[in-house]
Formats: structure tokens, sequence, C-alpha cells
């Protein structure tokens, strides 16, 4: 049997023969010394990392763990199997050691370089690492990761900044705890589930114990799970105001009509929140902008991977720069509060949820970095990657819903912020120009929305109209 | 070919039909029904209407004109005039198709007895309308795979399907081989006798239909190719329509949410690819450790990442399923596991509906065995290598074969039917054993499995007895211009052999079209060809059949080997 494992283990790699016709074919492992945690340096407690198969490789999925956790491993054993945009490969240890922690499960993808799984020098030093890999939620899971545990103490206390809307939209949902009334489920002691409900609450980090199944006999079907990690976003969205249409239709699934369903604790913190927010005296100002130059300049530099919303957050930065009072919020009721940066928030919508990663010093950034930073943070916010930094610490928000076709719309305003600006569609409109002619131009709507006791009517007409003059000229855009 | 001949004199329509008569190659046919087809010349139709081509499919066109000149070669295969008949087959599936064919252009007089429909459990419960199912599964998940689609650049908005449409097409399949197969034989004259056969003696069996008494016929020499039915392990209770066989289930009577399917091998995991398809979830429940026990570990632990872990599909191993109710009174399936070591019980499941895909068991029922002094062993008729039967007392019964499922040596149609052909062969006077390492087995699920030979740990376990070095070489899908254009780039291909003399002792395969690339690796085994002259043969470009030529290129075998081996292997 022993025998036979072996056999098994040295699976899905090309043969040596093979390997060796491809000299772009390496084979090796990254293992380093963890720096991160500046306790553990002396543990030797190594991390193992996602190698470099091909030249060509930027993540790597894992195929198969040789070793388990807790195997001894020495030098030159095979540990896992990887899959490069190539082929699959066996990789080896360059350290004797115990297989610790696995901290991307087979099937999982890893960006090369990021940490696969810990290597403790003795077997002391396990448990350590155990507990060092599960404080690194970050990697933890195949395809979509549990979200970071900060978030319930973002819920639990609920802050008056912006970072409610992201936290709360990465939270999954805990709904009602009934029991399965499944027959067969022995008083909730036995979940009845579906092989995909299975799957998914997985992936989705729903708990199963909790749901109510809505298929046959009471069985939890996949529909159940999905409506259960959409419910706390749906929350969400009904908060901020924003994105709703595009989210209504994916939240309503598998709610059941007729039916009072209590706030879970996370909601009533939304709900506290909303409440809060009408403390606030807001008001909105309107603007309609001729969007063509900027249209032609995004077609110029959009094969350099500028993006839309780059150009956007970058016009508002300068535009902000003008007028600090919009860039301004009031924590007292009492005083002006003038940030010290210009750190634009946009929000996004992701399946079912919001979040609102923040371009940090739009105004000093160059358009070209503000866009890579922007991709970046992006897919950071799929991967449930965002760091707190990242997505509380917005002046200013942008919300644009332009895609859907939205021409104009309305948004609360985050608690903590002083003004939040909602970026309607721009389209191909009618217009009389000054010489009597009638012509076509691109415009769009946008409509700021700002706490009054900071920001008069006169400062929001004003911002707005050097923003029309950024976007209308935008040759300041890429400096 | 036609071109050549459309241009030349009736000299070459002359020597084409001397080839025909002197030969007994499978090209001659061909050469009429070209001539026809190109509507040529006068000589040529009236050489084809001689040869009674003109309205006859080519393998039976083929056996007629073959008859002919092995019947004037041969004296050993004509009959006493005591005997009815040289060969009575009893079943009809595709072993007995294959064994009556053979038999026929040997010259042999052959009644073929079917007490159900010809075509066995292959044509009309198995292979043949699983495939129609599959193929729409097949392309179903085409339609579905959104990236897949996208990465082609294509656009197919929701694909949906009918059930009933799906299921016509496997029924009208079978129902089309299963004319074929008929008409193959009534055209060369094979007698289709409609009862269930049973054996009386050694030379003689009756074939009766239930109320009346039969008739007796003689026979110089005796097929039993009854085949096998579904295997319902006790304690399960199918009633066809919740709790059903393949045989049911190739029926696609109903589609339902969540099936359990009790067993994963070929079978269960072919029907896990059409449910899953057709929006099924499923879940496996396996009583050995491992999924798809019967496969190579590697392949199956790789088609386990492809097949099962992306889809709907959740499984239970090491598990028995002791007992298995229908749904009724507004209950679901109820299914009680139970560990497979302990037997203590594990767990309950309600589900839609279960398959049962534990094996198949042989079926052997009035078919007389105790009037030779045969006792059956789990069911099979044991045989010797021959496919000779062997009685209660280990002896020989003379003039008796068993073969396909009946005899349990290796439950695959095609395998089967080159039984068959082997004992036609040994009684028209010629020894011949089947090498069944050399017959190729596959799976159709998407993408396919299929392998000839040992598995690797097989490999090593002869390898360890007998003293030798195995080596294994394996190319990848990835690597493969064709399966990329089509974007199915996950395969495998693995070879198992030996370095010191290039023999090829296994080869396995998973990955497109592997069904249709494994006979490269079979014939290979079958005819003895060693690596280093098979790695000389070349392969259209791009083409899947490159995944093989690599793979024999990356065998390493010793320098010191001469590429002179073309001795056939047998055993």
């Amino acid at each position: 049997m022993a025998t036979n494992l072996l056999n098994l283990s040295s699976s899905f790699t090309p043969s040596t023969q093979s390997l060796r016709r491809n000299p772009n074919f390496t084979q090796f492992i990254s293992i380093s010394v963890s720096k991160t945690n500046k306790s553990l340096i002396q543990s030797k407690i190594r991390e193992i990392f996602m190698p470099a198969l091909s030249s060509t490789m930027t993540e790597g999925k894992i195929v198969s763990w040789v070793k388990s956790e807790g195997d001894k491993l020495s030098k030159g054993e095979s540990v896992v199997v990887v899959e490069s945009d190539k082929a699959d490969m066996d990789v080896e240890t360059f350290y004797d050691g115990y297989l610790a922690a696995i901290m991307v499960e087979e099937g999982g993808v890893a960006a090369v370089g990021s940490a696969i799984a810990l290597l403790a020098e003795s077997e002391d030093e396990i448990s350590e690492a155990k507990a060092k890999a599960a404080n690194s939620s970050a990697f933890s899971s195949p395809s979509p990761s549990p979200p970071p545990e900060v978030v319930t103490e973002a819920v639990a206390t609920p802050s008056p900044d912006p970072t409610l809307i992201a936290t709360a939209a990465a939270a999954v949902a805990k709904p009602v705890a009934v029991a399965s009334t499944h027959p067969a489920s022995e008083g909730g002691k036995r979940v009845v589930a579906s092989p995909y409900a299975k799957k998914l609450a997985k992936e989705l980090n729903v708990d199963l114990n909790t749901l109510v199944g809505s298929g046959p006999m009471g069985r939890i079907v996949a529909k159940d799970v999905e409506a259960a990690a959409a419910s706390a976003s749906s929350a969400v969205v009904s908060e901020s105001g924003k994105a709703s249409s595009g989210q209504v239709v994916s939240g309503s699934p598998g709610i059941e009509l007729g039916s009072v369903v209590p706030f879970t604790t996370m909601q009533n913190a939304v709900s506290r929140n909303m409440v809060e927010s009408l403390n606030v005296p807001t008001f909105r100002v309107g603007y309609t902008i001729t969007t063509d130059a900027l249209d032609a300049l995004y077609k110029k530099i959009k094969s350099k991977g500028v993006t839309m919303t780059a150009l956007l957050a970058k016009a508002t930065a300068l535009a902000l720069v003008k007028h600090p009072v919009v860039n301004s919020c009031c924590r007292d009721g009492k005083s002006f509060t003038y940030n010290s940066s210009i750190n634009i928030a946009v929000a996004v919508a992701m399946d079912g949820g919001l979040i609102t990663p923040v371009l940090q010093d739009a105004d000093k950034v160059d358009i070209y970095s503000l866009s890579r930073k922007w991709k970046e943070l992006v897919d950071k916010a799929r991967a449930k990657q965002l760091q707190p930094h990242e997505y509380t610490t917005g002046t200013f928000t942008l919300s644009n819903l332009g895609m859907f076709g939205v021409d104009r719309f309305d948004a609360i305003l985050p608690p903590g912020t002083g003004a939040i600006m909602a970026v309607g569609s721009s389209q191909p409109t009618v217009v009389a120009t000054k010489d009597g002619r009638i012509g076509m131009k691109s415009q769009m709507q946008v409509n700021v929305t700002a706490d009054h006791r900071i920001i008069y009517g006169a400062d929001l007409a004003a911002f707005l109209q050097t923003l029309a003059q950024i976007i209308e000229d935008p040759k300041d855009l890429t400096f | 070919m036609s071109l050549s001949i459309a241009s030349t004199s009736s000299s070459s329509i002359i020597k084409s039909s001397h080839f025909n008569e002197s030969s007994s190659s499978s090209l001659s046919p061909s050469k009429p029904l070209n001539l026809r087809f190109c509507g040529l010349r006068r000589e040529a139709f009236g050489f084809t209407s001689l040869k009674q081509c003109s309205n006859r499919i080519s393998l039976s066109s083929r056996f007629h004109s073959k008859t002919k000149i092995s019947a004037s070669l041969s004296d050993n295969g004509t009959t006493p005039k005591s005997f009815d008949y040289d060969l009575v087959i009893i079943g009809a599936g595709v072993g007995g198709h294959g064994a009556a064919l053979h038999a026929v252009e040997k010259g042999l007089k052959t009644a073929i007895i079917e007490g159900d429909v010809v075509g066995g459990t292959c044509v009309n419960r198995g292979c043949v309308p699983s495939k129609a199912l599959l193929a729409v599964s097949g392309r179903m998940r085409e339609l579905q795979s959104e990236h897949h689609l996208k990465a082609l650049g294509l656009q197919v908005s929701a694909a949906g399907y009918d059930r009933q449409g799906v299921a016509d097409h496997a029924n009208n399949l079978a129902s089309k081989i299963r004319s074929n197969l008929t008409n193959s034989m009534k055209a060369l004259g094979v007698d289709i006798l409609t009862g269930v056969g049973t054996i009386l003696g050694p030379q003689k069996v009756k074939y009766w239909k239930a109320g009346s008494p039969g008739t007796t016929i003689t026979a110089k020499d005796i097929i039993i190719a009854t085949g096998s039915v579904p295997f319902v392990p006790k304690g399960i209770e199918v009633d066809g329509k919740t709790v059903i066989t393949s045989d049911h289930a190739l029926k696609l009577e109903f589609v339902p949410d969540w099936i359990v399917i009790v067993g994963s091998g070929y079978i269960g995991l072919e029907f896990s690819d059409v449910y899953t398809a057709l929006g099924s979830e499923v879940t496996f429940v396996e009583a050995l450790d491992q999924l798809m026990p019967g496969f190579d570990p590697e392949i199956s632990k790789l088609a386990q990442r492809v097949l099962i872990n992306p889809r709907k599909i959740d499984y239970h191993t090491g598990v028995f399923a002791s007992k298995i109710t229908p749904a009724k009174n507004g209950k679901p399936v109820t299914i009680e596991l139970i560990d497979a070591k302990t037997k203590e019980p594990k767990d309950t499941l309600e589900v839609d509906a279960a398959l049962i895909a534990t094996g198949r068991a042989p079926f052997t029922k009035d078919l007389g065995l105790e009037n030779i002094n045969v006792v059956t062993q789990r069911g099979f008729v044991p045989v010797d290598e021959r496919m000779r039967v062997i009685d209660a007392d280990g002896k020989l019964v003379p003039h008796i074969y068993c073969i396909g499922d009946a005899n349990g040596k290796m439950m695959l149609a095609h395998a089967a039917s080159a039984q068959g052909i082997s004992v036609v062969e040994q009684v028209t006077g010629r020894d011949h054993v089947v090498n069944h390492l050399s017959i190729p087995a596959a799976c159709f699920t998407h993408p396919e499995i299929s392998m000839v030979g040992l598995t690797e740990p097989q490999a090593r376990e002869k390898a360890e007895k007998e003293g030798f070095e195995i080596s294994v070489a394996k190319t990848s899908f990835k690597a493969n211009t064709k399966a990329l254009a089509e974007n199915e780039g996950e395969g495998l291909a693995k070879l198992i052999y030996r370095p010191d003399n290039g023999e090829i002792l296994g080869v396995h395969i998973f990955g497109l079209h592997a069904a249709d690339l494994i006979h490269e690796a079979s014939n290979a085994i079958a005819l003895g060809t060693r690596i280093q002259d098979i790695k000389f043969a070349v392969h259209a470009h791009p083409t899947l059949s490159e995944v093989l030529d690599e793979l024999f290129k990356a065998a390493k075998v010793g320098a010191l080997v001469s590429s002179s081996v073309h001795e056939p292997v047998a055993a």
C-alpha cells in the first residue's frame, strides 16, 4: 500500500524527460523565513511560496498536496503538485522539517510568490505555525476566500466613516438560525443539503446549520445558500441607496414571501447607521458635463491601461484641490475638519455587495499609476483581500452607475465624510451651441450630496464648475 | 483509389477481380463499390452486380464473397449430415453477433438463438443508447461552459434541452443499430431462432417460448453468449422509477434534481456525466476507499479532479448502500449507508432517485447448464483461456464454449466479440487465444478515459514477480496543438513499458477523444510492436494522435535493444 501511495503521489507531472525538453521549466520551491511577524523569526517557521514554474507564470493552481499536514519532509522530497500555465509539476522542498499548515487547499489558486503552506522546523512548532496560518486568512481557501476577520469588529462598533459600506458588503450572512425542518434531519441534528449546496456553502462560507431548506422535503438546495450569502449584501444595498437597481434582482431569489425575518447583528448595525445619517442635513446639487473631450482622451490612452474610473477620480481630485471645503468633514457639529490628503473612494458593486476601494492622494499620483492602482484594488476586492486602510480612508466618494444606463441618481452621504458624487451615464445629446447651431454632444449628469453644515450651495456649485472645466478640457489629467 | 481505377482500362478491373478471389483482404469490397460509385464502365456495373454488392452494405458483401472462397478451400469445415448446424450461438448480443459473422466467413452453417431482442445489452440497454445520451451531455457541457465558449469567441444564449427529445435520440439509435445488426446477420444467411436457448446435451440445444415445448436442434459446436444483467445488491429495492438500474436510466424517463449513483465504475461515471449535464446533482456511493477503483490510480485521480470535483457531485467512499427504499407516499428515496469495513451505520441519504451501477451479473437462467454438469462460479460459466467450458469435475466439456459477460473474463462488448471470433477460429481448425491485455476499454465521459493493458500498480507487481524493470512515460494534452485549438488541454497520456526490450505493458489516456486514441496502443500490444519501432511511425500534424506519438518518443528504451522484434505476443 505504501508503494501504491508513492506511485500515486508522483502524479500528473511530466516525466523528467519531458521536463528536460523544455528549458523554460524550472523546478524549485521558494522558502523563506517569515518576516511578517517579528516574534516568529526565531522559531524557524518557513513559508512555502508558490514557485514560478515558467517564465510566463503569474499564478499557480494547487493540483494536489503530496504531503499532509504534520508529515515530516526531508530535503528534495515532493511536497505539492502545482499546475502552471504550461504543465503540472512536482515541487520539492529544500529544507527538512514538518509540513505544519496548508494555506491553499487543493484546487486553490495562488499568485507566484505568495505563501501556500508553512514549514516548521520541529514538531513543537507545528501548532504555532497552524495558529499563524489561521491568522492569515487571505490565502486560506480555493476560489472566493472567506471575508477578512475585521468585518465583525467593524460592524460591532459602528464607526462613523464610509467603511461600513465596504465591511458590510464583505460580510457573510448569518440569517435566522432555525433548525432544518427536514423530516429525516432528526430534529436538526443532521443537515440535508444537495451536493451543489454543500459545495457552494463551502465556497461562500455559509453555515448550513443555520439555513432553512426550500427544496423537496425541506432539503437545502443551492439557491438557499446563494440567498443566504446574498441577504447580507442586499441589506447593504438599501443602506447605501446606491447600486440598488442592479442588486435587488439578485437579492430576491430565496426570499420567502409573507415571512418576517429579524435583522442579524450586522443588519442591526447597518440600520443604526442609516438612521444616524438622518442627523446630517444633506442637500444636493446637480450639473451636466460634456464628455466629448474626456472620451477622446480616454480612447487615446486606453491602450496604456488607463481606465475611465481613474480619469474621473483624477478629475475629481484636481477639482477638490481648488475647493478644499468639499474635501472636509464635520465630526462634532462644531468645526470643519480639513483633510490633509485627497483620497477618492470609489464604490464598486460586486457579487451581491458593494465595496469602496480608496485611491489615495489621487491629486498627486499620475493617471497611469492611478489606473494601475485601481486595477490592483479591484482585483484585491474581488479576492476579498483588501486591507482596511484600502477601503476606510476615503475623504470623498464617487459612485458611478453610468454603466447601467442610469442617467441620474441620488446617493446617501456616508457618515464621516463631507460629500459624495453620483455619476450618471454619458449619453449623446442634442444641444444648441452658442453660435446658433444644433449639435450632438456626449453629456453626463453628476449629482453631489453634501453635508450642509460645512459645505454650502455655492461651494458645491463652484466645485462642480471647476470639475466641468477639467473634464471638458482634460489635458491636465495626464500632466 | 477510385480515380486510378476510373482512368485505366478493363484490365485493371480484371486484376481487381483476381485480387478479390485470391485473397480474403477486407479491401476487396471497396473496389467494386468504388467503381460503381464512379459510374464509369459497363463492365464495372456488370462486375458489381455479379458480386451482388449493389444493394448491400459493405460488411455483408465482404463476407459473402469470402464465404465462397473459404468454403471451397477448406475441407475440415464441412459438416457431417447428422447436425442441423455447424455452430449454434445462444444469445444475439455483440459477442454472439461477432461470432456469427466470423462463422459465416469461415463457411459454417450458423444459427443464433435470441429470447429477447437482437443486440443484447450493449445495443439495447448499454453502450449504444448511453453514447446517445453522452453525445447530448457533451454538447450541453460545451454550450453551458461560458468561459470556454468565451475563450473561443463564441456567444450562445442559455442552452436548454427537451428530455423526451433526448430520450428519443437514445431510443432511435438503439433501434437503428439493432436493425443493422439483424439485417447484417439475415443477409449473410445466419438463422435467427427466436426463443430461450437451453442446452440439452453437448451438441443439442432446444429453443422455446413460454407455454410451448419448443424445437430441438443439433449443432457440432455451441457457443454460450447469454451476457449479463445489472447486478443489484441485496437490500436494494428497484422499482424502475426512483430506484433504477442502467436499463431504466437509459430510457431517461425523468431527470431528478438529486440522484445517488451507487458505484463509481464506468457505468456510474458515464451516468454522472449525463445527469450533471442535464442539471441533476449527483452523490456517488462507492464501497472502496477511492472513487473509480478500476482505473489506473493516477488516471482516476486526475479524472476526479476534472470529472467530479468541479461538478455538482459529492461522494461517500468506503460505504455500502445497505438498504435503498424507493420513493413512495410523498417520502423521498431513502438510502442507508454502512461502513464497508465495520458494517456500522454511517449515514442516511434522502434523495430523488438512486441509480444502481454496482456492476453486472452473468445471465445464465434456463441455460440448462445442469444437463452438461456445469456449475457456475459466482454466476459465471467457468472457462479455460480458449473459452472452453469447464464442468464441475474440472474437465472440459467438448463442443461447448462460453464468451462474453457470461464467463466474466472481461465484461466488455468488444471483448465478447473477440472471444467469439477466437472460438470460431478454433472450431475451424486454427488454434487461437485472445490476448486480453490487448483489449482496450473506454469510458465516454467528457473528456474520455481509455486504457489498454496493465495499470501501473499491476505492472509493478508483475515486474517484481518476474524480475524486470518498468518505466513510465507521460505526455500532457496541454502540449498538443489540436487539443489546445479545441481549448481542451486538460488530459494526460501515460505509457508503462519495459525499458529493457521496449514492450508496451499498458497505456492509459484521459483527455479529448481518448477512446479513439487508444487503438494505436492496443494494436501495438496486439501485434507485439515495440516502442523502438512504433516511435518512428508518422502522425499527421496537428492531430490528437500526436499525444501518443509524443508518448512513444518520450519512452527511453535501452540502447542495445534491436528494433526487429516483430513476434506477436500471445497470452
